[in-house]
């Protein structure tokens, strides 16, 4: 509903009266003020008298009014020291009149009230009115702002097309200036060969002219003093469907022969690359193969098909230079060897970058590391150290303390004792090896005096001579 | 490096024999005959009017001199001085005269190509071969002799026919896809006919001996296209130079473009090396200075030697008139040096410099750059050597090695304008406007060479 219809839906139920001292003020009025100004009519119309005084409360009644009129501040209506029931008339007439002006201030008060309510909820009204109307208006700024941002994206787009359209232009500008030159070179050039052309033609005209007038026409001829052989001296040959054949053949035999040798060309040359290509595999696998024990990350698979490729390539390489089939196997495998040598290369690279990186950003940070690694080493070598400088301490300990002669002795010779250990073993079966050695001696010796007793009877005397010589000379 | 004495010479005629022995000059309309490493003269030939054209038959046995204004050609022999020929082309003209391969045909162009007539010396028969096409080269022998093949054009299109040059029997004649064939070479192997388009169409067309379509090469399309081609000794690489400054090589085996060489005004290569020609005018005697400059540069003694320059270097480039026809711009000349490995180029529209590529490393080698045009540049046929001069009295030699000028000594000055190599190597040809001189080479080069060049 429009304010001002929901107004006049509202005036409808206001008294005349309110109404007119009301319309100077804002249009609209709330609801509640109906009752009470509607209430307040009866005062003003023919009102029916209330029973509250009759003839035989008169005294109470008296009394009461008195404090009621009291109470509103003004003069008492009567007083008791009248003594009498009646009425001070004037005193009831003048506060009649005080109550009527009361009455009547109160009105008024009550009239200001109400219109200064009306004022302020038509002021509420009115804000309320315009916080919807900003509302209203918000919502259309922020339209006609995603609008404007919209126009001007428009605009943008505009502009770049525009300037796109201007290249193009420039562009086909430049195209159509080569164009242009293109005609005119080559116009200039059909120009040039038309004058040409009409030259010789009128050329032409002029000779034929020349020949239809001339009435002597000179034959050609030739004037040889003697034939000449032919070059390779061979005979002409009559021009026949053999000597054709013969050409046609020939022909032939020369493109054949020139495209053998392109062949035989090629296949070298397919040879010689298949040749390197297969170097160059082997070596790839070489190196991969080289660096696989440290790499973690292989494929098992990989090494067998490696392998086997190996297998296959070095038994059948004859019939890998002639079938599709090996060669595809061979530029496969040599792409996917490539491929992985690749891939470590560039690892290799980022990882010498890595270590280069670190060395290079920051110096504290290697220091420190550095650093760590000293403090660590140093930590470890400490009780070696210790260890090292006792053991010295005891050694010293022991070669300058003093001690009794027993441990001396057997000190002194200490490091000698197992060496003596052995010696003396030794000397000891050396020794039995020398009284068996005499023992034995002795026995030949009795057993050769034994034997020299029995042969001479059978006189013998050199051997005899020799044999105890012999005996008797061996230590 | 030992300078003959300068002979007189007309047109540019100067030719030695294909066995190297001898050296047969044309002086108006005397045809002279030297020998090469003696220079005594042996033969004199009169011949009935100014020779237009001199040739050697192939066995070195008959010399022919066509005069094309008289419609005549004249044959002499060197074994029997007393024998003569002559070929009288009549009333239709001759425009130009050549041997065949086997050295006993003569094959006569008439005015306006209307026909090839075909001479024979052993049997004076006579063949004719219609609508030859009037192109750059329209004909061309293989190298072994067998084969010709001529470019024809009837009723707007271009054919080929190649004949077989023991008989002249027409083997082959196929149509080509060119819009104006202006040239064919054949390769040297004789297997492949390389045919190429008029500069209004970038067209190289392939054929097979047989006349089959191996295949064709376009690089680009409406602007000016092929200016030269030429085929490397070894068959493998077929050079074609075009009008967009830049030489493309295909390969023999797929037909295809393996690399294109640039000739870019401003050079960053840190590998080639660039020679500069740089001049130096000494004064023979500086006393009187009004006679030096009344008489002029003849007293002033131009030596010139190169120097090299530092990357990266500035060719001068000359633009050329859009508005005329066959601009100088664009790679004119390409050579091949006769082991295939090097590959010299010259770009029109910076004529005085010449380019050395590599053909291993398919880079650019050297860069050499004169004070004037260059006019002419040949390889020596034994080595990888390079001769050029451009049009100044000075030659001027590269190797790998390095670089040499030298200075042609002789009086009132020789002005190199082409030159042609010994088939030995051993020696040069130098012709003038008017002149030919011998350059006979030092057999240790090199102790020359380091005499006088900049290496790097």
């Amino acid at each position: 509903m429009s304010k001002t219809s929901y107004c006049a839906y509202l005036t409808g139920f206001i008294s005349p009266e309110v109404k007119d001292t009301c319309s100077s003020s804002v249009e609209c009025r709330s609801p509640p003020l109906i009752q009470f100004s509607q209430s307040s009519v009866p005062l003003h119309r023919n009102y029916i008298l209330s029973t509250f005084c009759t003839e035989h409360n008169v005294q109470e009644c008296l009394s009461h009014i008195n404090q009621e009129v009291s109470s509103l501040g003004l003069p008492p209506v009567w007083t008791e020291s009248s003594g009498s029931s009646e009425m001070n008339v004037m005193a009831v007439l003048n506060c009649m009149y005080d109550l009527i002006q009361l009455h009547h201030r109160g009105l008024r008060t009550l009239e200001n009230m109400e219109v200064e309510q009306l004022k302020s909820s038509s002021n509420v009204d009115h804000l309320h009115c315009l916080s919807l109307l900003k509302l209203i208006l918000n919502e259309q700024l922020e339209l006609s702002k995603r609008g404007n941002t919209g126009l001007l994206e428009r605009e943008r787009q505009l502009h770049l097309k525009v300037k796109s359209l201007q290249n193009c232009l420039k562009n086909e500008k430049d195209e159509v200036q080569k164009l242009q030159n293109i005609i005119a070179s080559r116009a200039s050039q059909y120009n040039h060969e038309m004058k040409r052309k009409e030259r010789e033609f009128t050329k032409l005209k002029e000779r034929l002219n020349q020949l239809l007038v001339d009435k002597k026409e000179k034959k050609q001829a030739i004037d040889v003093l003697n034939n000449i052989g032919r070059a390779d001296g061979k005979r002409s040959l009559w021009k026949t469907q053999k000597t054709e054949a013969k050409h046609e053949g020939e022909m032939y035999k020369t493109l054949l022969s020139d495209y053998d040798t392109r062949q035989r060309e090629m296949l070298l040359e397919n040879a010689e690359l298949k040749k390197v290509l297969q170097q160059i595999k082997k070596e790839m696998v070489s190196i991969l193969s080289l660096r696989k024990p440290i790499r973690k990350d292989d494929k098992h698979p990989d090494a067998g098909i490696q392998d086997e490729e190996q297998v296959f390539d070095s038994s059948k390489e004859s019939v890998g230079l002639f079938s599709v089939h090996a060669r595809e196997k061979l530029t496969n495998s040599i792409r996917l060897q490539w491929r992985r040598l690749k891939s470590h290369v560039e690892r290799l690279d980022s990882q010498g970058s890595l270590y280069m990186g670190e060395n290079k950003t920051d110096d504290a940070i290697s220091r420190e590391t550095h650093e760590e690694e000293m403090d660590r080493l140093k930590l470890e070598i400490q009780p070696c150290k210790d260890f090292i400088q006792t053991q010295q301490q005891l050694l010293q300990q022991q070669l300058s303390s003093p001690c009794d002669e027993e441990t001396t002795s057997l000190l002194s010779n200490c490091y000698m004792l197992q060496e003596r250990e052995r010696f003396r073993e030794e000397w000891k079966t050396l020794e039995k090896q020398r009284n068996l050695f005499e023992r034995e001696r002795r026995n030949c010796t009795e057993a050769a005096i034994s034997i020299n007793s029995r042969h001479a009877s059978h006189s013998l005397p050199c051997a005899r001579k020799k044999v105890c010589c012999l005996y008797l000379h061996k230590p | 490096m030992n300078f003959s004495e300068v002979f007189k010479q007309s047109n540019q005629l100067c030719k030695v024999s294909p066995d190297g022995k001898y050296l047969a000059t044309c002086v108006q309309y005397r045809l002279v005959v030297r020998d090469v490493s003696t220079l005594q003269i042996l033969q004199l030939y009169t011949c009935l009017d100014q020779i237009s054209h001199m040739d050697w038959s192939s066995d070195s046995l008959f010399i022919l001199c066509a005069m094309y204004k008289r419609g005549l050609v004249q044959v002499w022999s060197l074994e029997q001085p007393d024998w003569h020929c002559k070929i009288d082309e009549g009333s239709i003209g001759l425009v130009s005269s050549r041997w065949s391969p086997d050295g006993r045909h003569i094959l006569n162009t008439t005015e306006f190509h209307l026909r090839v007539t075909v001479w024979s010396l052993c049997t004076k028969a006579v063949s004719y071969i219609k609508y030859p096409k009037a192109c750059q080269k329209g004909i061309d022998f293989s190298r072994d002799g067998c084969y010709m093949a001529l470019a024809e054009r009837r009723d707007c299109k271009d054919y080929v026919s190649v004949f077989v040059c023991d008989d002249w029997h027409l083997l082959r004649h196929f149509e080509t896809e060119t819009q104006d064939l202006a040239g064919l070479e054949w390769s040297p192997n004789g297997c492949v006919l390389a045919v190429w388009d008029s500069c209004l169409e970038y067209k190289v067309l392939l054929y097979s001996l047989d006349g089959r379509l191996l295949s064709a090469y376009s690089a680009y399309e409406w602007s000016l296209g092929v200016k030269s081609v030429t085929w490397s000794p070894n068959s493998q690489f077929l050079a074609i130079g075009s009008y967009d400054e830049k030489v493309r090589i295909l390969n023999h085996i797929t037909w295809k473009k393996i690399t294109q060489f640039e000739h870019p005004s401003s050079i960053n290569n840190t590998k080639a090396v660039v020679y500069k020609e740089v001049e130096k005018r000494t004064a023979v005697g500086s006393d009187d200075l009004s006679l030096h400059i009344t008489i002029g540069t003849a007293l002033y003694n131009t030596r010139s030697k190169y120097e090299i320059c530092p990357s990266p270097v500035q060719i001068p480039v000359v633009k050329p008139d859009p508005d005329r026809a066959n601009p100088k711009i664009g790679v004119s000349s390409l050579a091949f040096s006769s082991d295939s490995r090097y590959l010299a180029t010259k770009n029109d529209n910076m004529a005085s410099v010449v380019w050395v590529w590599d053909m291993q490393k398919m880079s650019l080698v050297a860069v050499l750059e004169q004070t004037s045009a260059v006019r002419c540049f040949q390889w020596d046929p034994c080595r990888p050597r390079l001769a050029l001069c451009t049009g100044n009295t000075t030659l001027y030699l590269w190797s790998p090695a390095g670089c040499v000028s030298v200075q042609v000594p002789t009086e009132g000055g020789f002005q190199v304008q082409s030159l042609n190599w010994h088939r030995s190597g051993d020696s040069l040809m130098l012709l003038g406007k008017e002149q030919l001189c011998l350059c006979y080479m030092d057999t240790d080069q090199e102790d020359n060479i380091r005499e006088f060049t900049a290496t790097k």
